[in-house]
């Protein structure tokens, strides 16, 4: 009842936060590169099955590992489908599994460190121990081993991302929250006494919006890169969808023959990436937090 | 000798901002110095002072640009210099003494090192001489032990011994000019009155020039010879401090003067409303004007000139302003109110809070606490021991000492936060749980706290109705409409426009950020408010406003409060009785009056003698050794290591019992009362503060 009517009121004051932090993006020029590769992609992934020429699994038998031509802008492969259909498609999947594991990293992973950071004491040094334990084994492999054990729906494949991106994420969630639990206005907080999920909630989140938002970014930017190099490796993204990591392990045999159908698609996944970080670094400093020293797992 | 020490002409300094206007911070200022003068610059935060003192080294902010004037040392137009070239006077010929040493000093170097560096960097010394010189300037800066504290690391120093060690560092070069920004702010009062004390020895014996940056009158009444007032930029007055003080003739000078608290006054200090205009925010004609009782017409438009008044005195007394005349004819300065008076009528005898024999300890406790007894450690002292106090309604009982003396400990406890080790607390003649979770909602509502820095107790991604809403929602059951109107009105009763209700702290002064703190506080209709150094973190003009609001705010409201400060002349100003803590123990309580005159316990002496009056040329009386005690005593006084006026192994050995001075009255101490009365004088007494000058330079 309380947030419906200050909906929009409380709408225009994040507008207007991100508007500032839009703002700061935009002055810095790699920032401003990073989103307009963004853009480009995320446009393309959405609107590609309007616009493409042909269909994926349209085959052109009398044209085989053709060159770039009018016909077929980025050429064929050796089966004769069309190259540039499957690159504008082979993104779709990927991003998709991509933004919703990260999502669900970013939401168990936030949430728990949160949580951590706001309880502290032995359940913290348990739970973080726990954790540590995990982060000691790398994450591709744990990806690995749950996808050859469970097969490679998208399902799974979401889960899977989620849950190893989600335990770096508690690390970064609760350093950032450590930093405001013991400061005065959660004190005052519960002096005032106010109930811990309200504490939680009201107080200390909005405080770790933008944290959680840098890494949301960052960590999908690292999904994507673990979604394609499954798929290269045969688990990841199953035929017929047609995907970029496929699309490499498939053509490049071929590559000293025809170099187009390893060429497309690595240019849309590195520039794709390369948008992300440029964009999320920028998003980072514009925010105000320093990412260089956070590496990927 | 021919040129002046320092000649700053026509200074007007400035940076371009992103929109790519030019903002002036410094706006045509001009200064002299004579050498070996000492000069103090006050003014609020964000006049440009510390920007003016960086440039006596040619200093700019990143982005900051001299658009206009000079500033010459020796004749030596300092901006015109090549950086090489500065670096030789830096340092060298002018030396800056920061405000925060622990962060100035590097962590990892040992103090004698980072003092040799200065000394081969700028005099070529080397081996024994440097050694030697090191020494020296150590000893010069009254540290003791230093043959030991050279190869001492900053974190191993007290906050005081720092400060000395940046002195040593500052004076290593032999300068011409110590710039001082905020020297002593940050430091207990004890603490400080060393220090000022040493600055002015320094002073003396080395004929150095000092100028002395800060928004402190009484430390600055105690170490300079002339004052400067610096107001949005510009020097508004100038002149001997003497005179500047006795007959203060720019209203900001009056304002400024007027808003501090004294130890001889036991009224209110006045406040002055609104505050300094951000740099770019100046309008035509004279800054001052929105907060200036005299302004008229012609100060709208015409920008007045610093003109001298041409009055009798030493030094030549400038002014920048077009009515000086009217307002030294409008009489004394530093008119305080005496809200107080008032306010007293509003104490009833009856008890609401009480902490009996309260014990508090932030040691390890659970397990840990086992493992170490297994291990065979000894036990911590307690933190805070055997305190009883009761709080009466509608009374303010101030709490003072100096840092790490528990006072904020206690309050956390009061506040549930802390759960005492042993001892009872009671509220309201019920008895009060130990933790805040368990204390019923009706408790939470009738105790409230406000903390020292608003920047960290107001939730910054909140606006101010959603800080306001909080307590409103938790303690009342009101619909959203009637908690804005609330919190409308909260803000009006802080004297704050309902426009606030949108704004986030971060968009708000410090001083606007305390009063929205005070109305959250408010907005639970408390019993008791826990105010832990409210006026602290705020400059001297906000604090009194805040003073008098929170005086005015329990005259209407009856609230008690429990006041925590290091501020004597503060507590003086609000409190109805106080009591003075020394390392979590109670040295004496009592009504306001009594505390400020004799019989004073010791260590109450002691802090009342070193705060720094405005009244130029007094000085502390240096009673105690400035030695900071990490540790209670495990028996005897509390006091026993710093006491000026310890009688023998008495005082080591028993713990002191508590004497009756008065009704209400106790002090701890084995020295006879009437012994006390006899051999102390009264240090609130003007005329006592003004001959204390007498007394220290007589030693």
């Amino acid at each position: 009842m309380r947030s419906l009517s200050s909906v929009p009121k409380r709408l225009a004051q994040s507008l207007g936060w991100f508007a500032q932090v839009w703002r700061s993006l935009r002055r810095s020029r790699q920032g401003t590169i990073g989103l307009i590769i963004v853009i480009v992609h995320m446009f393309i992934a959405v609107a590609s099955p309007y616009i493409v020429p042909y269909a994926h699994h349209d085959i052109d038998g009398k044209n085989r590992l053709a060159a770039p031509s009018a016909e077929h802008p980025f050429g064929t492969d050796s089966f004769g489908r069309d190259l540039f259909t499957r690159v504008l498609l082979g993104g779709r999947a990927a991003i998709g599994v991509a933004l919703l594991a990260a999502a669900i990293a970013v939401l168990w992973g936030g949430l728990l460190g949160i949580l951590l950071a706001f309880i502290g004491g032995r359940v913290d040094e348990v739970v973080m121990r726990l954790i540590d334990a995990l982060l000691a084994i790398p994450g591709l492999l744990v990806v690995l081993l749950i996808v050859v054990a469970l097969g490679t729906g998208f399902s799974v494949l979401i889960l899977t991302l989620g849950y190893a991106y989600g335990v770096s994420t508690v690390r970064v969630a609760r350093g950032a929250a450590l930093g405001y639990v013991a400061s005065d206005f959660i004190t005052a907080a519960r002096a005032r006494g106010e109930r811990k999920t309200n504490i939680v909630l009201r107080e200390l989140i909005p405080n770790l919006l933008d944290v959680l938002l840098v890494e949301y970014v960052m960590r999908a930017s690292w999904a994507l890169t673990a979604i394609s190099s499954l798929s290269y490796l045969g688990f990841g993204i199953a035929p017929p969808t047609p995907d970029w990591g496929r699309m490499v392990f498939e053509n490049q045999v071929l590559l000293a023959i025809s170099p187009w159908g390893t060429l497309f698609p690595v240019i849309a996944l590195a520039s794709l990436i390369i948008g992300i970080n440029l964009a999320g670094d920028a998003l980072s400093k514009a925010i105000g937090l320093d990412r260089s020293q956070e590496a990927p797992t | 000798m021919s040129p002046k020490l320092l000649e700053v002409e026509g200074l007007t300094t400035g940076f371009r901002t992103q929109a790519g206007q030019v903002v002036q911070v410094l706006r045509n200022v001009s200064l002299e110095m004579q050498r070996g003068e000492t000069l103090g610059l006050v003014g609020e935060s964000g006049c440009g002072k510390t920007t003016f003192g960086m440039t006596m080294l040619g200093h700019l902010r990143p982005g900051g640009q001299v658009i206009a004037g000079s500033v010459r040392f020796e004749g030596v137009d300092l901006f015109s210099l090549a950086p090489d070239e500065l670096a030789k006077i830096r340092g060298q010929r002018v030396a800056v003494i920061p405000q925060s040493a622990s962060s100035a000093l590097t962590p990892t170097m040992r103090v004698g090192e980072q003092i040799a560096e200065v000394l081969t960097l700028h005099l070529g010394l080397a081996g024994l001489e440097l050694q030697e010189r090191v020494l020296e300037l150590l000893t010069q800066a009254r540290l003791p032990q230093v043959d030991e504290l050279v190869s001492r690391f900053p974190h191993e120093l007290s906050g005081g011994q720092l400060q000395r060690v940046a002195i040593a560092m500052g004076l290593a070069g032999k300068p011409e000019l110590l710039v001082l920004d905020e020297p002593t702010t940050g430091l207990d009062v004890t603490t400080q009155a060393h220090i000022l004390d040493l600055l002015r020895e320094i002073q003396k014996s080395t004929g150095t020039a000092m100028l002395y940056i800060s928004h402190d009158m009484g430390a600055i009444a105690r170490v300079c010879d002339r004052l400067a007032v610096m107001y949005a930029g510009e020097i508004v007055e100038d002149g001997a401090i003497d005179d500047v003080f006795a007959d203060p003739v720019h209203p900001y000078t009056r304002g400024l003067l007027g808003s501090v608290p004294r130890l001889s006054y036991a009224g209110l200090p006045q406040a002055m409303a609104g505050r300094p205009p951000a740099p770019g925010e100046d309008a035509v004609g004279c800054a001052f004007v929105p907060r200036c009782a005299f302004a008229d017409e012609t100060c709208k438009t015409i920008d007045p000139a610093l003109e001298p008044t041409n009055r009798a005195g030493t030094l030549p007394h400038l002014v920048q302003c077009h009515h000086w005349q009217r307002v030294l004819a409008s009489g004394a300065s530093g008119q305080m109110q005496d809200l107080k008076a008032g306010i007293d009528q509003g104490v009833q005898p009856e008890p609401l809070l009480d902490l009996a024999e309260v014990d508090i300890t932030y040691a390890k406790r659970g397990l840990a606490a086992l493992a170490a007894r297994w291990r065979g450690e000894p036990e911590p002292p307690t933190t805070v021991s055997g305190f009883t106090i009761t709080i009466h309604r509608g009374e303010t009982l101030a709490l003072v000492g100096e840092s790490g003396s528990g006072k904020s400990t206690i309050a956390r406890t009061i506040a549930g936060l802390l759960p005492p080790r042993e001892g009872r607390i009671s509220f309201g003649q019920q008895d009060l749980a130990a933790e805040v979770e368990s204390r019923p909602a009706e408790m939470h509502r009738k105790i409230q706290i406000i903390f020292q820095n608003p920047d960290a107790s107001l939730n910054p991604r909140h606006t101010v109705k959603q800080i306001l809403d909080a307590p409103l929602r938790l303690y009342f059951e009101m619909d959203q409409k009637g908690r804005l109107d609330r919190s409308a009105s909260l803000l009006e009763e802080v004297r704050l426009t309902p426009r606030y209700l949108d704004r986030h702290p971060g968009q708000i002064s410090g001083g606007e950020k305390q009063r929205v703190a005070v109305a959250r506080a408010f907005a639970a209709e408390p019993d008791l408010v826990l105010c832990d150094e409210v006026t602290s973190a705020l400059d001297v003009s906000v604090q009194a406003a805040v003073l008098e609001l929170l005086a005015g705010l329990q005259a209407d409201r009856g609230a008690a409060y429990l006041f925590i400060s290091h501020d004597l002349a503060v507590v003086r100003a609000i409190a109805d009785r106080v009591a003075v803590l020394y390392q979590g123990r109670i040295c004496e309580v009592g009504p306001v009056v009594d505390i400020y005159t004799p019989p004073y316990h010791p260590y109450t002496e002691t802090l009342l003698a070193a705060v720094p009056e405005p009244v130029p040329g007094a000085r502390a009386q240096l009673l105690a050794k400035d030695v900071q005690e990490a540790e209670p005593p495990a028996q005897g006084c509390c006091f026993q290591r710093r006491c000026p006026r310890r009688i023998g192994s008495i005082c080591d050995d028993e713990t002191p019992p508590s004497q009756v001075a008065a009704e209400g009255h106790f002090i701890r101490c084995h020295i006879p009362l009437a012994e006390l009365r006899e051999s102390q004088v009264n240090l609130i007494s003007p005329a006592e503060i003004a001959t204390h000058g007498i007394v220290a330079d007589a030693q």
